[in-house]
């Protein structure tokens, strides 16, 4: 190295202070925290609309479910929380990569030293927190207007925290992958909204019990994670007489658990294959 | 000296069109070069490029050492990047973006001292998309220079800005040139910002290098022929000759003391440019 070089201050030498990257994984979650709740019009309508959806559709399924005795506005609220994941990790998760993609964003971070990991740890934190806060309102509105019980056996939160964590994995890596599908922020809410909206009402989210869907359409359901979320969500908040609703008369959840887990695997090799830094336009 | 940047033969596509076309670039460690070109030149294909962005379709490239196609998170520490367009952190303030691009930084800037660089003080706390467009743009600046990046690219550092924005801007390169001994690739299509900050220009055109050298050497610009305009018997003459003070002489001895409208113009840089590029004037 020649003298002009070597009298440079020169940062990599200084490396002792090198940003590790869990600090840089909470810096990342900062940021995306701040910004999402600072959308206010944005969090008042993802937080109202499973809100809004629910006292509609208690509205209409106002009767007992024949021969049960269980009031079908709870079948709904147990829907709903699966819904309620759907929207914040795979809907609002895509757009909001879309979005990261278009408005620079991404480019910005693959231009400074940041480990990739650390993107995606501030995205997990976001839809962790919304994914928390949607299901804390959804299970509240239930028990403050349709006496959903709470569970007390440790057994069935044992069940609600897999089934919530595999259905917020799942959901939140499609959402990823979906997120490179739109070439733009103004085409990502009709593209990723309306695969969404189908896959509600075949999954049972709408029209419950599920049983009174036709069959070609709960079979496409079953090929998704929503309506195994919504089983298994039923499972839980319902009693287990209720089980006798369901398309298999039963829980299921072994299968419930291996159809969830498949689409992880899935989700997993779709973001790895399908994840691009950069929009179609950056060459 | 060691080059912080060389490029041989560059080449990169774009389904069917070349965009850049063998250009061979060369920067030294601490200089200052200005990249001009008209639009659609290849002056973004090729700094992206070199920032790591864009893959080449043929040609040697090493920035900082290392191919950029390959760097690794800490080649990236010296580095640090203007890029032409961006609309990113539009609900964090100013202050909050800068400190958070401060934290990838092993030894970055004090973030109120980068602010108070690019004049965002006052803005400090307003939210970054309430920003004009001239300011927003200062905040890319102040991302591009708070890791205090031994490299700095800038892609149209200047556009939008108003005539003191652009000199604060200038004092702040020159800055960082003088204090860190930062090198620096600038694009621009302001001649008078090259010419008044760069040590070398390069000249590019359809994806090729037409000509490099210093603002005042550029195209033969110091031994090009100066134009002589004055007014004799009330009709503007002009005179082109690489000997301007002989031709002073001559009409003074001619035309009397004072020789009526008398303007000796050397070639500009923008004259060279429009020259260079086959642009008619
Ligand atoms: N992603 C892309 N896909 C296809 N063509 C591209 C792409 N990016 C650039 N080009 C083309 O390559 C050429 C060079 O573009 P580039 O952006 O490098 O020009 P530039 O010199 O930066 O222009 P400007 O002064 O307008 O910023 C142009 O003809 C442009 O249309
Ligand atoms: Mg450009």
């Amino acid at each position: 190295m020649t003298a002009s070089t070597t009298e440079r201050p020169a940062p990599i030498e200084r490396a002792l202070r090198e940003p590790s990257v869990v600090s840089l994984c909470a810096a990342r979650a900062g940021v995306e925290l701040r910004q999402f709740f600072r959308e206010r019009t944005a969090v008042i309508f993802t937080f109202a609309l499973p809100v809004v959806l629910l006292v509609l559709l208690g509205s209409i399924f106002d009767k007992q479910i024949a021969g049960s005795g269980i009031p079908a506005s709870q079948l709904l609220v147990a829907g709903m929380i699966a819904a309620g994941i759907g929207s914040t990790c795979f809907v609002n998760l895509a757009t909001s990569i879309t979005s990261d993609r278009e408005d620079g964003t991404l480019k910005r971070l693959r231009g400074v030293p940041m480990p990739p990991i650390a993107y995606f740890a501030g995205k997990i934190v976001l839809v962790l927190v919304t994914a928390a806060a949607e299901v804390a309102i959804v299970l509240a509105v239930g028990m403050a207007f349709y006496d959903l019980p709470l569970p007390a056996d440790a057994t069935r939160w044992a069940t609600f925290t897999w089934i919530l964590l595999l259905g917020v994995i799942g959901c939140a890596l499609l959402g990823t992958a979906m997120s490179s599908v739109p070439r733009s922020v103004r085409a990502a809410a009709p593209i990723v909204n309306l695969p969404f909206l189908i896959l509600q009402f075949v999954s049972g989210i709408f029209i419950v019990p599920l049983t009174t869907l036709p069959a070609p359409l709960q079979q496409i359901g079953a090929l998704f994670p929503l309506k195994w979320m919504a089983q298994g969500f039923r499972s839980v908040f319902l009693p287990d007489s209720a089980a006798a609703m369901e398309p298999a008369g039963a829980w299921e959840h072994g299968r419930i658990a291996l159809v969830l887990g498949a689409w992880c695997l899935g989700g997993v090799i779709l973001c790895l294959t399908t994840f691009r830094w950069q929009g179609r336009k950056d060459g | 000296m060691t080059d912080a940047v060389r490029v041989r033969g560059l080449r990169k596509h774009y389904q069917g069109s070349t965009a850049v076309d063998g250009v061979d670039l060369d920067i030294a460690e601490g200089e200052i070069f200005a990249l001009l070109g008209p639009n659609g030149a290849g002056k973004t294909t090729t700094v992206e490029i070199l920032e790591g962005f864009r893959k080449r379709d043929a040609g040697e490239v090493r920035v900082l050492g290392e191919d950029p196609q390959r760097a690794s998170r800490r080649w990236r520490y010296g580095i640090g990047l203007v890029l032409q367009s961006a609309s990113d952190m539009a609900d964090m303030t100013v202050a909050e973006t800068v400190r958070h691009f401060a934290r990838y930084y092993p030894d970055p800037r004090p973030a109120d001292e980068v602010i108070d660089l690019v004049g965002l003080t006052a803005k400090a706390g307003a939210k970054v998309r309430t920003l004009s467009g001239g300011q927003r743009r200062r905040v890319d600046v102040a991302i591009g220079v708070i890791g205090r990046p031994r490299l700095l690219f800038l892609d149209e550092p200047t556009t939008g800005f108003d005539p003191e924005a652009r000199r604060q801007f200038w004092a702040l390169i020159r800055l960082l040139s003088a204090q860190d001994a930062t090198t620096i690739l600038l694009t621009t299509h302001y001649l008078d910002e090259a010419e008044t900050l760069a040590d070398r220009v390069g000249v590019i055109a359809a994806g090729r290098i037409l000509a490099v050298d210093t603002p005042a050497e550029l195209g033969g610009r110091a031994t090009a022929e100066a134009e002589v305009s004055w007014i004799e018997d009330g009709t503007p003459r002009t005179l082109r000759t690489a000997e301007p003070t002989a031709a002073v002489r001559e009409l003074a001895d001619r035309l009397g003391p004072e020789i009526p409208h008398l303007a000796v113009r050397r070639p500009s840089l923008e004259d060279i440019y429009l020259d260079l590029i086959g642009s008619p004037q």
